[in-house]
């Protein structure tokens, strides 16, 4: 059935799937949003354990997710996958390392003989939340802005600058988005706090730092958006795919893709609501609108950075080594061979799902902990 | 394709790519075997109803988590490394190696990684035939996920099922169950996980024989080692088959590899196996310095030529057969490889010029000649050869794969002994009566992880020059990034692998002198 659709077909159902990773990522990292809230929201030790548990049942599917993003990148758009990787060395290896310590941390941070001390991993998490998101939002903030690659007709990549994408922070527009997603994390953070944790505490402490996170998220994001309504973006020529600058590209964007655009704005008021309702109304549910608007708003951000004719990672340092969808992309033996892969994803999506309702269905509490045979 | 890349720069990467791997090694066996322990554990639980089954699923699955997380920590580096330090062979081949990465994803770390959360914190929440095929889900998981990574490396050991474009200069898929059921990667799924199990029952066996030397815990201790001793037994008997197999792909696809595990320099019909050989300081060959003499060998006639095709008097060709070529045998000196290799590259620079140039009935045309497949075989398949300086640097490593390869093949045969004598002497009820066998037990645990390292060094160092066999130079594969930054990483890597390493060893050991808990209390 893939047969028989086009190359450019291809190449944007796999730019879809990519993003719709992107956007579950975005989703997920509430785990690195709540894990910079530990010592902010809990008073009492147990407290901090009920937190450190409750993410510690989660952290493995936004691990994972972002092991799945990268491995769909590579398979979809090889050449995005070695030129940013192989570029933007630092900023990627920052990331993964803020990774690679989490994933000890929660096992291993009450255990006894841990020499390290379970102070210790508390800080490896919190050292995870922060570098997570904001690296992430910064790099994808590149999509936007630019990077400082060339490409030589092997396609072999160089960098423009020795800091290797590090560089990125620089720009303030890229900063913006990071810093952004920084404060929506921990908004969702709080929010699944509300949701999942049965504490009267835990649950006003909560819902008085979702006010003090919603703001500068607000301001972070307001201004990331109207920026790139204003600004000048990377446009590539039909067939000869030349890579031009053209005036207000992304605002034009949203224009002609009006179902992109609504989805936007959907995911936009979700978002809002599931802030706005659970400030006025309390309640638990408010994760469930500020995550499903996180991945709608999201996932139409990146369709925006690279669906008509946009360069999804222009190069401002050697214009014409920008790259796309088309001139970076698989095979289409690979991409059709792929997308039947690719229809097993709802399958697992539906069992996560079931899992993640059957482990769910009763809040976690103290009681809970002490009957529990692997607490962390 | 190699112009101005820095030998010290492909060192340290792929110093870089070796200790990252080796690490992520230490804690993936364990994971794929101890899973599948575990959940034939639960399911015995299950059956009989007997709350000791549950005891001793319970603590071998406490050990599992702990295990668990350090692997899940040190491979996400390696995925991504592909991308950071080997950026140019991940856009050349990126349209087959990376499909197989990112169905390991999708199919199996989401199974692994969503049921793992069920199999630790959902005992009081989900039904027990629920948990129990959690369970299973998850070691299967595990296993599904080992599957798709070996195929990606089997694929580097012996590439097939796609085809060189030269319009776009890249590999491309062309079938992709050639890629997922060629030999080397059927036999090499089967030997890893194998070999897997066999180091998670030696790993359960050794802590069981702790206990038992420590006069506590022993029924707990004994219904252990018995499950281990029968699983290891039926899996060491697998893994040699399985590495039969292998060593005779090896020899098939990759001859100097195969020369080099058996220090065979000179070719011969009814060749002998080395069976055991000290590598000496002398250089038989004053060209090539990895070509040092047998100080001892110990050789048993005829039985390589069978291992490697089947029939006693076949001939095998050695390191200078395969250097100088053969041609009584049909083996192709190197030189000429070389030369093909440098017509394929020239055919493919005319294509370029004359598509730039605007020639395009000319570049039609070399292009069918290019993507002919008497063209692809007589002188694609030695694409790499074309870069190829000196012939001597296609010899591999002589000592590290020979060594690694007996390491691994003599503790393959005291692994049967070992597992025959832990059943033998559980059965008979004399177990706790001998001390001595107990105390190897705990011994043949660093063993177990020895030869499973040896087994990929022996893999990975054999297949050098190459980063995927006879068309691209690992030379040719490396990011182009200053050696300082890989210096950097690299010792990065270093300290923080060592550090959770011994963090790991700590709180395990504290939790094997816990030991299992009377059930029913929290910890
Ligand atoms: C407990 C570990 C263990 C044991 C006892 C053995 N192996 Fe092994 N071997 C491995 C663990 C391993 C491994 C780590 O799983 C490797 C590395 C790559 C691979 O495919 O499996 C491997 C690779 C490997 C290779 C290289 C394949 C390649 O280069 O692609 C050969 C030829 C053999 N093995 C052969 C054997 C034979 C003939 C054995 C007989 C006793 C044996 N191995 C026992
Ligand atoms: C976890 C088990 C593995 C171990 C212990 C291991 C070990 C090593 C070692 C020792 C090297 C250095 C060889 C040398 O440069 O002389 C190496 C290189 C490499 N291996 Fe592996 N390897 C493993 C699995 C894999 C797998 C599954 C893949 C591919 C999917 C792979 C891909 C590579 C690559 C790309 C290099 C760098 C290039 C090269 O030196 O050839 N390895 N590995
Ligand atoms: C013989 C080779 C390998 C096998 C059999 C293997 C198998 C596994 C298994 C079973 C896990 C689960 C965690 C654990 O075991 O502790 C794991 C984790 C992981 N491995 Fe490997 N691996 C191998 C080499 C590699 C290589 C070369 C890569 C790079 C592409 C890689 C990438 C990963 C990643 C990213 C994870 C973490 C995934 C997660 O979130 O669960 N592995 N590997």
């Amino acid at each position: 059935m893939f047969e028989s659709l086009s190359l450019i077909s291809l190449q944007q159902y796999w730019w879809l799937i990519v993003s719709l990773l992107g956007a579950l990522f975005v989703f997920l990292m509430f785990v690195q949003g709540g894990e910079t809230l530990f010592f902010t929201i809990a008073k009492t030790k147990t407290e901090k354990s009920l937190l450190v548990n409750t993410l510690g049942r989660k952290w493995e599917f936004t691990f994972t997710t972002l092991v799945t993003f990268g491995g769909a990148f590579f398979a979809s758009f090889p050449l995005f996958y070695a030129t940013s990787f192989g570029g933007a060395y630092w900023v990627w290896f920052a990331i993964l390392i803020s990774f690679v310590i989490q994933a000890v941390s929660y096992e291993f941070r009450k255990k006894p003989a841990n020499f390290l001390g379970a102070k210790t991993f508390e800080i490896f998490l919190f050292i995870n939340g922060l570098l997570g998101p904001v690296l992430v939002g910064t790099a994808v903030g590149t999509f936007f802005n630019g990077a400082m690659f060339s490409l030589d007709d092997m396609k072999h990549v160089t960098w423009g600058t020795p800091f290797r994408g590090l560089e990125a922070v620089l720009t303030f527009h890229n900063l913006a988005l990071g810093l952004a997603v920084l404060f929506l994390s921990r908004i969702l953070g709080l929010l699944y706090f509300m949701n999942s944790v049965d504490s009267e505490p835990i649950f006003e402490r909560s819902k008085k730092h979702l006010l003090y996170n919603t703001v500068p998220f607000l301001v972070f994001f307001l201004y990331f958006v109207i920026a790139l309504l204003f600004k000048d973006g990377f446009a590539y020529r039909s067939g000869t795919g030349e890579i031009v600058v053209e005036s207000y590209k992304y605002l034009h964007n949203l224009l002609v893709m009006p179902i992109n655009t609504l989805m936007f704005l959907a995911g936009v008021v979700g978002v809002l609501w599931g802030i706005i309702s659970t400030l006025l109304k309390g309640g638990t549910k408010g994760i469930w609108f500020a995550g499903g608007g996180t991945v709608l708003t999201v996932w139409a951000l990146l369709i925006l950075a690279a669906f008509n004719h946009t360069s999804f990672y222009p190069s401002v340092f050697d214009l014409q080594s920008s790259l796309t969808i088309e001139n970076a992309s698989s095979s289409r033996f690979t991409l059709v061979s792929m997308s039947y892969v690719s229809l097993f994803v709802p399958f697992v999506l539906g069992y996560i799902w079931y899992a993640w309702k059957s482990m769910n269905n009763k809040k976690i509490s103290t009681e809970e902990l002490e009957q529990e045979h692997h607490v962390y | 394709m190699l112009d101005g890349i820095n030998v010290a720069l492909v060192d340290w990467s792929r110093a870089q790519f070796a200790l990252t791997a080796m690490y992520h090694w230490i804690f993936v066996p364990l994971t794929l075997g101890l899973g599948i322990l575990v959940a034939i554990m639960e399911t015995l639980y299950v059956k009989t109803g007997n709350p000791e089954w549950k005891r001793i699923t319970r603590f071998w699955m406490t050990l599992f988590g702990i295990n668990f997380a350090i692997g899940v920590a040190t491979g996400i580096i390696l995925e991504f490394e592909f991308g950071t330090n080997w950026s140019n062979y991940s856009w050349f081949v990126g349209d087959i190696f990376g499909a197989p990465l990112a169905i390991e994803g999708i199919l199996a770390f989401f199974m692994e990684s969503t049921f793992i959360a069920i199999m630790f914190f959902g005992w009081n929440k989900v039904s027990k035939s629920f948990h129990l095929t959690a369970t299973w889900l998850t070691a299967i998981g595990a296993n599904l996920s080992a599957l798709w990574i070996l195929v990606a490396n089997a694929w580097m050991q012996k590439p097939v099922g796609m085809v060189f474009n030269p319009d776009t200069a890249r590999m491309e898929m062309t079938s992709f169950w050639e890629v997922l059921f060629s030999p080397m990667a059927v036999h090499k799924f089967l030997h890893t996980t194998s070999s897997s199990f066999v180091l998670a029952a030696i790993f359960v066996i050794g802590i069981s024989s702790w206990y038992i030397l420590k006069g506590r815990d022993i029924v707990f201790a004994r219904k252990s080692i018995v499950l281990g001793a029968v699983f290891g037994f039926i899996a060491i008997i697998y893994t040699i088959f399985t590495g039969d197999s292998s060593a005779r792909d090896v020899a098939h696809y990759q001859p100097m590899k195969f020369a080099a595990f058996e220090g065979l320099y000179n070719g011969s019909e009814g060749a002998g196996l080395v069976a055991l050989g000290l590598i000496s300081q002398n250089t038989a060959d004053p060209t090539n310095e990895n070509l040092k003499d047998f100080t001892v060998k110990i050789e048993i006639p005829n039985i390589l030529s069978y291992m490697a095709f089947l029939n006693w008097n076949a001939f095998v060709p050695g390191i200078n057969d395969l250097i100088k070529g053969n041609e009584k045998y049909g083996v192709l000196a190197a030189a000429d490889k070389i030369i093909r290799g440098k017509i394929a590259i020239e055919k493919l620079k005319a294509f370029k010029e004359a598509k730039k140039s605007g020639q395009i009935a000319r570049a039609d045309s070399l292009k069918t000649e290019i993507m002919s497949p008497e063209f692809q075989k007589n002188y694609f398949s030695y694409f790499g050869y074309g870069y190829i300086a000196d012939v001597n640097t296609l010899i591999p490593s002589v000592a590290f794969a020979f060594y690694s390869f007996h390491i691994m093949v003599v503790l393959g045969m005291y692994f049967i002994f070992f597992f025959l004598m832990a059943l033998f002497y559980t059965i008979k009820g004399k177990i706790h009566k001998k001390k001595t066998f107990l105390r190897i037990a705990i011994w043949t645990i660093p063993l177990a992880y020895l030869a499973s390292q040896a087994g990929w060094v022996l893999t990975e160092v054999g297949r050098q020059p190459w980063v995927i066999q006879d068309l691209m130079p690992t030379m040719a594969a490396v990011t182009k990034i200053s050696v300082g930054a890989v210096q950097v990483t690299f010792w990065l890597f270093a300290i923080i692998f060592t550090t959770l390493l011994i963090a790991e060893l700590k709180i395990m050991m504290r939790q094997i002198k816990i030991g299992p808990k009377t059930e029913g209390g929290a910890k």
